[in-house]
């Protein structure tokens, strides 16, 4: 079964055209999702800014991690939730939407950016820049990183909504189709209109 | 009253630039999303400070210095994507429940965070109580999430 069709299978389940048609639940799950982004990345960012050393610079790096850290983490747990629900909303059109797969593609990098450094040798000898306002460059490479990152998440999940590229949609670019692994040779216009979203 | 203005608005220069472009409204959108999450950090990392939670071996009042400049500079991004968003679709925001919320609230937002808000974050910190300090937390949190909340429904309508 290959994921189009799971996607599709998925698309036709009873909860999935609930939340799709509901009138306020997909609307409070995306403020949800909204809301807890300046938790979220609010919170990142602040940490990313302390790595780099333009922030905060009188806090210790380990005060922010583990004091903001355990509200991003739980942050996160929301975020996650409430973005599979908005997938699962709308999941054949989201899954070969250019901007759902660049988001995912920056979340990937996003955690193996901040895996990277935590687990780094430059994070194990933290007790050693702890306090200083001129943070190692490892520290500052990753900050810098995640800032990027999560700026772009951000950017291409608020373009997620925009079906320029959608393989319902007329085809801009081969390229587009690609990344978008579209397959216009089956589409008949019948199915192309029962498998748009929003 | 006011929609002979709204309606200049949405006519206006800005406003007809955004609505004939296909990417202006999403990227100026997208853009105003990413500011939120850096005024949403720096509101929030004080507040939670108020509500004793977060960073609170550090005084009130040097979070509040240190989130100072990007509580400003990312208010003042907001406003200035905000400002042409709303100007492409004026006469809908006259219209929408959730503008007039939004507007009402960031007006609240703001005279309360530099004035009430500001005031207890720089006081010393003995000079007002736990009570006091997480009540002022809460209030600031409840105005800017109705601010955030108010801005996504205007989409929804």
């Amino acid at each position: 079964m290959s994921l189009h069709n799971l996607m599709q299978w998925m698309a036709d389940t009873e909860w999935s055209v609930g939340l799709h048609e509901s009138r306020y639940a997909y609307s409070i799950i995306e403020s949800i999702h909204v809301w807890t982004l300046c938790l979220f990345v609010g919170f990142a960012v602040l940490l990313d800014l302390r790595l780099l050393g333009v922030t905060l610079r009188r806090v210790p790096v380990s005060q922010i991690a583990t004091r903001l850290l355990p509200w991003t983490k739980a942050a996160f747990v929301v975020m996650v939730i409430s973005g599979v629900l908005l997938f699962y909303a709308i999941p054949l059109r989201t899954y070969h939407n250019v901007f759902f797969r660049a988001k995912a593609v920056f979340l990937l990098l996003a955690g193996l950016n901040a895996w990277l450094f935590h687990s780094g040798p430059t994070y194990r000898r933290l007790a050693e820049w702890d306090v200083a306002a001129r943070t190692p460059r490892a520290a500052r490479l990753a900050g810098a990183f995640s800032l990027a990152l999560w700026a772009a998440i951000v950017f291409s999940g608020r373009m997620i909504a925009y079906n320029w590229f959608d393989c319902e949609s007329p085809q801009k670019s081969a390229f587009m189709d690609t990344i978008a692994g579209c397959d216009r040779s089956t589409e008949t216009s019948d199915a192309s209109s029962l498998l748009s979203g929003h | 009253m006011l929609l002979p203005y709204f309606q200049a608005i949405e006519s206006g220069v800005i406003g007809e630039t955004i609505r004939n472009s296909t990417w202006l409204f999403p990227f100026v959108e997208a853009f105003h999303l990413v500011a939120l999450a850096v005024i949403g950090g720096a509101v929030l990392l004080v507040d939670f400070r108020l509500l004793g939670l977060g960073l609170k071996r550090q005084p009130v009042a040097e979070l509040a210095h240190d989130a100072q400049p990007w509580l400003i500079g990312s208010l003042l991004f907001m406003i200035a994507s905000g400002v042409p968003l709303f100007m492409s679709e004026a006469i809908k925001c006259y219209y929408s429940f959730a503008f007039w919320t939004k507007m009402t609230a960031l007006a609240l937002a703001i005279i309360f965070t530099f004035t009430v808000r500001r005031r207890v974050t720089r006081a010393d910190a003995a000079r007002f109580s736990p009570a006091a300090l997480r009540t002022v937390g809460a209030i600031s949190i409840l105005l800017w999430s109705t601010v955030g909340w108010g801005g996504r429904w205007i989409g929804f309508s």
